[in-house]
């Protein structure tokens, strides 16, 4: 067995034995701010699970997803994606790290000067895959999506819900193990909303783990899956199937 | 790296470049201003420098010798003078060199028929030119030393005056190019970093999606170094048009000041110009996007 087929073996073991992802005792403290953004957080999400991490602002929902992302590294315990600890990553391994984890944010976060093709295809440049096989792959995952038409349209001329589309697609194109949702909706109107809701949902069943950081009760309350809920930093509940009620 | 990406990252490059038109415009004017300074600065310096050598050409030692002396020992110690490091090159000059070199000028054509013998006999001397002037009292401290030289001729203020004139200038000239160096290096940086920071997101994204540190970075330091090459041609190009013009105008109108000083012709200034000034702009170019964008790579 060579090293990289050992290290392999260890990581799906890991992955059997605590989860896909699993905060192990997660602290962090920012050095400007006085209390710390995350305290003594331990949870273990499954492979293929579809989670909900809630909260109201300041409760550390972003800040878990920045630990996940390795933007940043936690200042007690330790965060393992995949088995991975991120915090035994260096610097250069960041890259390849991050290719196994698909991000949809907010605010979209799309190339402004380029086309829905090209931010799809980027995603696939960067792992240099090759022009044949990208020009199968992007306008399959765009077809998914419902942007199969719009592959040339410049994204600064969609629509919010399009654009969050183009992400999504993005996310995926590189079939990540996780998918990572910041507040998906946050800049969408409820039918949009709930379209980016039901794609996230088929990308689960199709074996995705999908995790999405939201404070919308409509959104949670209604799609029966698990959550968990964060308050000052700390996780007060994990619930199969949880209810959220806004406090803000 | 596949050819393809590199290809990729090549047209993002390019692409980029014109994408920030006015980025790209106002770091090619910046490094552009710089350069042609430099070389303006440094047409003028090498002009001077190359008059002044050429005015210490000129600048020798003549040697005489003592009457008892025989042509031998002056032949040796002519080798001997061409032998030292100070010493350029020799030329002797036998007694009937130069009373046919200085008898017409001062007695006219037929000097010969009033002298039956020539009245500058002894006079037969060596004109020692010498490699840099500023090494001329070593010389002639060891000229004076030998028993056989009955006289050493020399000019100490032109030596010193070329020499001191000659530093002053390697002195003046370096403080000014390091000057402006520096003074180009910060608007060039800050010109990039101005340019990089509205892309910061751009570069975030980068990140997030997995982009290793080398994708990003590659198309925004071959952006630096095209802004650099183009910011370092345009000069060039000003400078040479200028160069021809004024040297032109030296030697048509001023003749009486190019008869006396020579120039650089516009083929000796630009062999080192070109290459040096297109090396500082693609360097200045690599250098400022290189540790600009390194700061946004660190997350």
């Amino acid at each position: 067995m060579t090293r990289k087929e050992r290290l392999k073996a260890q990581r799906n073991e890991f992955i059997q034995e605590n989860g896909i992802i699993y905060l192990d005792n997660v602290s962090m403290n920012y050095p400007e701010k006085g209390n710390p953004a995350v305290k003594n957080v331990t949870l273990r999400i499954d492979k293929g699970e579809f989670v909900f991490i809630v909260g109201d602002s300041g409760s550390g929902k972003s800040t878990l997803i920045k630990l996940l992302l390795r933007e940043i590294v936690p200042t007690g315990g330790d965060v393992y994606v995949m088995g991975q600890s991120v915090k035994k990553l260096r610097h250069s391994q960041i890259p390849r790290f991050r290719r196994n984890l698909g991000v949809v944010f907010q605010d979209f976060r799309l190339l402004k000067d380029r086309n829905v093709y090209e931010n799809v295809a980027f995603a696939q440049r960067i792992i240099e895959v090759p022009t044949r096989e990208m020009r199968r792959n992007v306008p399959s995952i765009l077809s998914m999506v419902g942007l199969a038409g719009k592959y040339k349209a410049n994204v600064r001329k969609l629509s919010g819900g399009e654009q969050q589309r183009v992400a999504l697609a993005r996310a995926l194109v590189n079939k990540p193990s996780i998918l990572l949702a910041d507040e998906p909706t946050g800049n969408l109107d409820p039918n949009n909303a709930w379209d980016i809701m039901d794609l996230l949902s088929e990308i689960n069943e199709q074996g995705t783990t999908v995790v999405v950081v939201t404070h919308s009760p409509t959104i949670v309350n209604s799609m029966k899956k698990r959550v968990v809920a964060m308050k000052l930093g700390e996780i007060i509940s994990d619930e199969q199937e949880g209810v959220y009620v806004n406090e803000d | 790296m596949k050819i393809r990406t590199f290809l990729y990252t090549f047209w993002q490059g390019i692409r980029n470049m014109f994408k920030n038109g006015w980025y790209s415009l106002a770091s090619i004017a910046t490094i552009g201003a710089c350069l042609f300074l430099l070389n303006m600065f440094y047409s003028i310096v090498a002009n001077m420098q190359h008059i002044l050598y050429n005015i210490e050409e000129g600048v020798s030692v003549t040697v005489f010798f003592n009457e008892e002396v025989t042509d031998e020992t002056i032949d040796a110690i002519g080798q001997e003078i061409l032998q030292r490091p100070e010493v350029r090159d020799v030329v002797y000059h036998s007694d009937e060199e130069i009373w046919a070199t200085f008898g017409p000028s001062y007695f006219g054509e037929d000097y010969m028929e009033g002298f039956p013998e020539n009245p500058l006999k002894g006079e037969h001397n060596y004109e020692v030119f010498l490699q840099n002037v500023s090494l001329q009292d070593q010389l002639v401290e060891w000229l004076q030393s030998k028993p056989e030289v009955r006289l050493v001729r020399y000019s100490e203020a032109t030596a010193s005056t070329l020499s001191g004139f000659n530093m002053m200038l390697v002195y003046v000239s370096a403080a000014i190019i390091v000057i402006l160096l520096a003074v180009s290096i910060f608007l060039i940086s800050n010109t990039v970093r101005v340019g990089i920071s509205v892309r910061s997101e751009e570069i975030g994204i980068m990140k997030y999606i997995g982009a290793t540190d080398f994708f990003v970075r590659a198309p925004f330091v071959l952006e630096g170094m095209l802004i650099g090459l183009i910011g370092a041609l345009i000069p060039l190009y000003l400078v040479y048009y200028l160069y021809d013009y004024v040297l032109n105008m030296i030697t048509t109108r001023f003749e009486m000041l190019s008869s006396m000083l020579s120039f650089l012709t516009l083929q000796e200034v630009f062999n080192v110009l070109a290459p040096v000034s297109i090396i500082i702009g693609v360097g200045m170019g690599l250098i400022g996007s290189y540790f600009t964008v390194r700061k946004y790579l660190k997350a």
